[in-house]
């Protein structure tokens, strides 16, 4: 039994806690609202209240443990090493065992329990998202013309005219592969920053890298888990694994905070006790990396020749640095571009209030978590934010939208990417000069 | 039905969104930070967001006679917030303002609520600092801290936070307000009010406002750890450095059985079979850091210590690092940690260190001894586990004799924690009948109705 099946298999992460009370330095959520039941150490006593029986299965419970980020910044900062996002993820799942899901997510999850009918329903999305969605102004994001379920007061990315799976061809080859990887997308790229996911490859490729871009991988199935519906989380789990056994590869390539996650510790805490699955969930978690991460790492990262002068700073997601550990990497990759300037933001590694559906349900919480990220950006002035995460992306787009600034934001791999891209447009240059010069010395 | 008046009332007072009755939302206030204590379930919690409001809940609280439980962050380990008797949990975190800082004065004026590491932030911007610093600065209250006299680690050179209160507001037991002290360095107007209510844990009236002293900050400081094969020898040093006229910022203890825990920790390349270690920083004015380090090493070189100085802040870090770690590192040995700071005189700290390892030979505990060497402020902590309750009974036993033991030695039942309710039934061992009666006297004389923090320091 995981604790995701049973919420007594988490006493013993609930005993850890010495209720020191540290965790509230560090919680974005407690920071907004400095009550003790939204802080790790009030919702793990609250935890333990409804495993004792004090405290029943309450709609005020259940509104309790969905305030969380899950950024695990109150692990991070627990002298008694407490994985507190554990122990509210067992929670969510209790609740929603035992109270069920609200339904319109009881809906959204039963579609995602079937890919085909989620890629029909997101195509069939990206073409009806004019009726309820209107673009503002001059720029690239929509706000909700209609209360479609959205806060009226969000702006967001569009969906985009074709996902990246339909764009992109299964194997992107290149001349003598030194390694041969799977680009696990998830939905973000997929759907929405489509450019990103033509980045990943572009910047693996470059590096000799041989990319398999499987069509029917599905989306990794985390915001389901954050919502507590662990059977739809597992038939998610399996079939983006049955996918991904079918080819023979030396990594599996994400570029979210959440994707990684999801390989790298859900899917094998998910099938923990499935005997047909747990092997290959724990197989596929020594495999899986963020792009940055297998550069440096793995793949003997090719530092650009062209220069792309830019003054940038870098947000860390939460899933990425304290869920997989990946800090130093992608600021490796960032430095290594020449001409690019990295000013560190005060608090690079706070979370930008986003955490998936988190920002949906909680927007305005969300809004005002995110608002000190975007102060902490402006007090550099970068030129171009970089993150690693589409989630996180967005969030942040978002935000110095409202702040009335314009810096773009992109993922690593983009700015990667266009440096490569410049230096073969530089090189072919080079080339035609030179035959250039060749055919003058013949005609001459 | 009465409490239903109450909550009617409250929220006429202060508006519907501070006052909160859910169940859900009243077990999130039940407990705070120390161990092995009983709790109890309040009857309604409250947010205020400024003194008026606090003085509107303090005066229903009287009409009710209803117990106010005043709350910064929860986390003293005296048991001092747990609501008693039902009642108020009065949380006073969105009172959160700093109101000034005057470098003229050298003083900041803030609300009860501000974090202490906040204050500390924003007046380094004006190079200067609030020295009172408990392991807890970053989540402590400056509201907390100063009803708990709070110490740290600075103790020694700088004193604790009593030292640093000038002014205080205070609401009063009856709902009135009285403000003492002010932005002056002299003033004896009066009794001194302004030291009767630091460290009153909530009881005698509600800190509305605090005007805190301000220093200069150190412009350089220089850190270093000495290892020693002998607890005596670690004590001569403790004393040779202080009778060489130099005294630190820094002078922590830590013996063999935290050594061992930290090491297996984290990995340090800590000396396993060291029975102490001293971590010792000094601070000031850059010359008179490298005289004092130099005296520094000499004490420890003639008491056969093995000194390493910091060449850098990464290495200061590391070693410091160690020192940081000894609470988490026992905390991680078990689920309960009993955590007590029992006090004795300077020259007392080996016979202390040495009484608690008895004790911890008698009843069969695991007990790591830590602390403020320099002001013989230690921490002996104890691991267990409160299901256990054959052991928990031995603890019990155990924390009477350390108790015990302090007071012998001329020292206090606690150097900076506070009574709550945790050491209550040790206060006459050092108070006697008739510092009981007079420590009652002075509850009764500012709070008669028993109104405010009921049962905790003493229990009328
Ligand atoms: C990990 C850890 C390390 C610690 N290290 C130290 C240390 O080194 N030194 C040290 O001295 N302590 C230490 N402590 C103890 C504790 O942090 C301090 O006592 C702290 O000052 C309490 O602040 P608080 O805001 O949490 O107060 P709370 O715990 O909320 O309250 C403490 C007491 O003050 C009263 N109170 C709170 N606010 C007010 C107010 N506005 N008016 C009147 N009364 C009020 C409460 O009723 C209660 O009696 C540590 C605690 C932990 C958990
Ligand atoms: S920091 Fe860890 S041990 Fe301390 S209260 Fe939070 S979760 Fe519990
Ligand atoms: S995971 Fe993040 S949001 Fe959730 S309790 Fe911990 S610090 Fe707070
Ligand atoms: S992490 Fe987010 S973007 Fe990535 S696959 Fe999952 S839901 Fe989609």
């Amino acid at each position: 039994m995981s604790y995701y099946d049973l919420l007594e298999t988490i006493n013993a992460e609930i005993a850890k806690c010495m209720k020191c009370g540290n965790c509230q330095a560090v919680c974005p959520i407690y920071k907004e609202d400095m009550a003790e039941w939204s802080v790790a150490r009030g919702k793990i006593k609250l935890a333990k209240d409804l495993l004792e029986g004090r405290l029943d299965y309450t709609p005020r419970i259940e509104e309790i443990f969905s305030l969380c980020l899950t950024c695990q910044a109150c692990a991070e900062n627990c002298p008694c090493g407490v994985r507190p996002d554990k122990i509210i993820l067992a929670a969510r799942a209790a609740i929603a065992r035992e109270k069920g899901l609200p339904t319109i997510k009881k809906y959204i999850f039963n579609v995602l329990k079937h890919p085909g009918q989620f890629k029909a329903g997101m195509r069939l999305g990206s073409t009806l998202q004019g009726f309820g969605l209107k673009k503002v102004n001059d720029t690239d994001f929509v706000k909700p013309r209609l209360p479609i379920g959205l806060d009226m007061r969000r702006v967001i990315r569009p969906l985009a005219p074709k996902s990246l799976l339909s764009q992109v061809s299964e194997v992107t080859p290149v001349e003598n592969p030194k390694a041969r990887v799977v680009f696990f997308t998830g939905c973000m790229l997929n759907y929405i920053y489509t450019d990103a996911g033509h980045a990943v490859i572009k910047a693996l490729t470059a590096n000799d890298i041989e990319v398999i871009t499987p069509k029917d991988q599905h989306c990794c199935g985390i915001p389901v888990i954050m919502s507590g519906d662990i059977e739809t989380a597992r038939r998610i789990a399996r079939y983006n694994i049955d996918v991904l056994s079918r080819y023979d590869c030396d990594a599996v390539i994400t570029h979210c905070g959440t994707g990684i996650d999801a390989w790298v510790h859900h899917y094998p805490d998910l099938l923990e006790n499935d005997p047909d699955y747990a092997d290959k969930a724990r197989a596929f978690s020594e495999k899986a990396y963020d792009v940055s991460q297998y550069l440096v790492d793995r793949g003997g990262f090719r530092k650009p020749a062209a220069a792309m002068n830019r003054t940038v700073t870098y947000h860390d997601p939460c899933h990425m640095v304290r869920g997989v550990g990946v800090s130093t990497q992608p600021r490796e990759v960032i430095q290594g571009i020449p001409g690019v300037t990295l000013k560190e933001m005060k608090k690079p590694d706070r979370c930008c209030g986003s955490a998936g559906s988190f920002s949906l349900t909680h927007y305005a919480l969300s809004s005002k978590i995110r608002d000190k990220k975007i102060a902490d950006i402006l007090a550099v002035s970068p030129d171009m934010v970089l993150t690693s995460c589409g989630a996180c992306r967005m969030q942040i787009e978002e935000g110095l939208y409202h702040a009335g600034c314009a810096t773009p934001v992109h993922h690593v791999a983009e700015l990667l990417a266009s440096a490569y891209e410049k230096e073969e447009t530089a090189d072919k240059g080079n080339q035609r000069a030179h035959h250039k010069t060749a055919a003058q010395m013949v005609a001459g | 039905m009465v409490v239903k008046d109450l909550i009617k009332e409250l929220r006429q007072a202060i508006g519907k969104n501070a006052v909160k009755t859910e169940k859900e939302d009243l077990e999130s206030y039940t407990f705070d930070a120390t161990p092995d204590m009983p709790t109890g379930l309040p009857d309604v919690v409250v947010i205020p967001e400024s003194t008026d409001h606090v003085q509107a809940i303090v005066t229903l609280a009287n009409k009710y006679n209803v117990p106010v439980y005043t709350r910064g962050s929860g986390t003293n380990l005296s048991g001092g917030t747990i609501p008693l008797k039902k009642g108020i949990v009065m949380v006073m975190l969105k009172m959160n303002k700093i109101l000034e800082i005057d470098v003229e004065n050298l003083t900041a004026t803030s609300e009860p609520g501000v974090i202490i590491a906040e204050l500390n932030a924003a007046v380094a911007e004006h190079g200067l600092m609030y020295p009172p610093d408990p392991g807890s600065v970053d989540t402590a209250t400056m509201g907390g801290s100063v009803a708990e006299c709070s110490g740290g680690l600075r103790g020694l050179k700088y004193g604790v936070t009593k030292h640093y209160v000038m002014g205080l507001e205070v609401v009063l037991a009856n709902g009135k307000i009285m403000t003492c002290g002010g932005k002056t360095v002299k003033n004896v107007s009066g009794y001194d009010m302004v030291k009767l209510f630091v460290g009153s844990e909530g009881t005698l009236g509600i800190i509305t406002k605090i005007i805190s002293k301000l220093i200069p900050a150190p412009e350089a400081r220089k850190t270093a750890t000495a290892t020693f094969t002998s607890i005596d020898d670690a004590a001569q040093t403790v004393s040779g450095i202080i009778k060489s006229k130099v005294i630190p910022a820094t002078l922590e203890i830590m013996d063999n059985v935290t050594i061992k825990t930290v090491e297996n920790f984290l990995h340090l390349g800590l000396p396993i079979d060291a029975e102490a270690i001293l971590v010792i920083e000094v601070d000031g004015i850059p010359e008179v850091v490298e005289k004092e380090m130099d005296a520094v090493a000499r004490v420890c070189k003639a008491n056969n210590g093995n000194l390493k100085i910091a060449a850098n802040a990464a290495e200061r870090d590391g070693l410091l690092a160690a020192r940081r770690a000894a609470l988490p590192a026992l905390a991680q040995l078990s689920p309960t940690t009993v955590l007590e700071d029992a006090t004795v005189p300077r020259s007392k700290v080996p016979d202390m260190i040495r009484a608690i390892r008895a004790v911890a030979e008698k009843y069969n505990l695991t007990i790591g001894t830590f602390g403020h060497a320099g002001d013989g402020n230690l921490h002996p902590t104890i691991i267990t586990d409160e299901a256990n309750t054959d052991e928990m009974a031995r603890v019990h036993k155990a924390v009477d004799e350390i108790f015990d033991a302090a007071i012998k030695l001329g020292g206090t039942l606690s150097g900076e924690h506070g009574i709550g309710i945790a050491k209550q039934k040790y206060l006459l061992n050092e108070f006697g009948e008739s510092g009981i009666e007079a420590l009652k006297a002075v509850k009764r004389a500012l709070d008669p109705d028993n109104i405010l923090n009921p049962g905790k320091v003493v229990t009328i």
